[in-house]
């Protein structure tokens, strides 16, 4: 299990996302409410870029002309065909036990504790003052 | 579909890609008006472009994320497939595009005033030439006509045909009448004459409702209608004798789907050995005129729950009739690495993607 630091964590607004390719992997970061998700960045259904996705919640609606959102912030929307995913899992909305995009572990460590490893540290300059998302591959 | 997938991005195909469906857009509104003479600019200016549509300017309904894919709008600014250096990048390199056909949307087709209309075709296809077929040399040109106005069709065809960039004539299938009907032979004459595919994509606008019983209530019964209108023209055009007439036109139902196509020609056939002493004109079986005339384009590509029965629908249709198409910029996109998930053959799938489209148009 290798860590890997993918860039200072207020890089990623709350409801932002970035993509960042970790040991060739193509990965989607996302700011929910201000904790970090990672997923993979590919739809499984025709392969568009999940981070360039709509960030939003469950619409729900029990009559014609009510609706209301729910988890607002929680689910990502693919660009193309509005396949839905719940960021922290992975899993799609509609079909959660078999159709997903691999989740993956990440967490906020402040700088001066990576000065110690066991961090892959492959393009950032770490200053200890700030903090930053660590992946877990 | 048990789909986690995490492996890198495949390449497009090796052998290139024809895109039979791109829709290039207005940079801003009023960009066609550089392309009208003075005489419609001031039309336009002092009394719109009137259409059958109860919406001017607008969809009848409200599309998923403006019906657009969200990451095409170009970070140059602009509608999307507006800018072409952002097409090259996200769309033509990438999928490895070899030739793209253009399908502009355009009013022309359907306004009201039928002299008007010819005057926005004509702009259509000049504002093809100066913004994009002049531009990127993989881009093909449709010639966008005044459908009502067979003869001003024709002259807009004699116009086009010798540039050899426009490859096809583009009607729209919600017609005045059904597309079978005579009003519209001297067209189909004409895209014989010079050997261009007529292609009819499915469209948002037109001279009648979205069915045939009427207006729909929501977009996602419109989107469905499309297969109809398709359906509704091919029929009329089978029997109302055009294929007996122009026996080497060829038309391309565009954006209708193409899963209804085998029943529908296997229902044809039946009627037809019990009536056909009706329609004394038709000297061959529908199956005949379809498997000389008729393709398909691919998109939005049937997805049956049971992935393997997509290979069941596609030897029905013929691979040698379907051609893969885009959509782009809009929100139904398909990718052509992705768009079959079933096993096709090296042959099979480079036809689809590539070679029935270069025979047809005559591309390469």
């Amino acid at each position: 299990m290798a860590q890997h630091v993918v860039c200072r964590s207020d890089e990623i607004p709350v409801g932002g996302s970035r993509r960042v390719n970790v040991a060739g992997r193509d990965i989607a970061i996302f700011n929910v409410d201000g904790t970090f998700a990672a997923i993979a960045n590919r739809c499984p259904h025709e392969g568009a870029s999940l981070c360039k996705g709509r960030i939003y919640g469950l619409i729900r609606s029990d009559e014609p002309g009510q609706y209301w959102v729910e988890r607002p912030g929680e689910l990502v929307r693919c660009p193309w065909h509005g396949w839905e995913f719940d960021i922290r899992t992975g899993k799609s909305y509609c079909d959660p036990a078999r159709t997903r995009v691999k989740s993956y572990d990440v967490s906020v460590t402040k700088g001066s504790a990576l000065q110690e490893g066991p961090y892959q540290i492959e393009v950032y300059e770490v200053s200890l003052q700030d903090n930053y998302i660590v992946l877990t591959l | 579909m048990d789909a986690v997938l995490e492996t890198d991005h495949p390449a497009a195909s090796k052998a290139g890609v024809v895109d039979c469906d791109i829709h290039p857009a207005f940079s801003k509104p009023g960009e066609l008006a550089a392309f009208l003479p003075e005489r419609w600019k001031a039309h336009v200016r002092d009394f719109g472009m009137p259409t059958p549509n109860v919406y001017v300017g607008a969809l009848a309904y409200p599309r998923l994320a403006h019906g657009m894919r969200r990451d095409s709008y170009p970070p140059a600014g602009g509608p999307p497939a507006s800018d072409l250096s952002f097409m090259q990048e996200q769309l033509l390199d990438p999928l490895n595009i070899e030739f793209g056909i253009l399908q502009p949307l355009s009013t022309g087709h359907g306004t009201l005033n039928l002299e008007l209309g010819a005057a926005l075709c004509q702009a259509t296809n000049d504002w093809q030439i100066d913004k994009w077929l002049s531009k990127d040399a993989r881009l093909r040109g449709s010639i966008v006509v005044p459908q009502e106005d067979a003869a001003a069709s024709v002259r807009e065809i004699e116009r086009r045909a010798p540039d050899r960039r426009f490859v096809q004539i583009s009607v729209t299938p919600r017609s005045l009448e059904p597309l079978g009907r005579k009003r519209y032979w001297l067209i189909y004459e004409a895209a014989q004459h010079h050997d261009l595919p007529i292609s009819m994509h499915s469209a948002a606008y037109g001279a009648r409702a979205n069915t045939g019983a009427g207006w729909t209530s929501f977009y996602i019964e419109e989107h469905f209608a499309f297969s109809h209108a398709a359906q509704t023209n091919l029929a009329s055009m089978i029997f109302e004798g055009v294929f007996e007439a122009f026996p080497n036109l060829k038309v391309i139902l565009v954006e209708g789907g193409f899963a209804w196509f085998a029943p529908l020609i296997w229902r044809m056939e039946r009627e037809w050995e019990r009536m056909q002493a009706e329609v004394p004109h038709l000297k061959r079986r529908p199956t005949d005129y379809v498997r000389d005339c008729v393709y398909l384009t691919t998109q939005p590509v049937e997805e049956p729950p049971v992935n393997r029965h997509l290979s069941d629908i596609l030897r029905w249709v013929g691979t040698e009739r379907l051609l893969f198409s885009t959509d782009y910029p809009h929100w139904d996109f398909d990718h052509p690495d992705h768009a079959f998930k079933v096993p096709l053959t090296p042959q099979e799938r480079r036809a689809i993607l590539r070679d029935n489209a270069v025979k047809l148009f005559r591309l390469a």
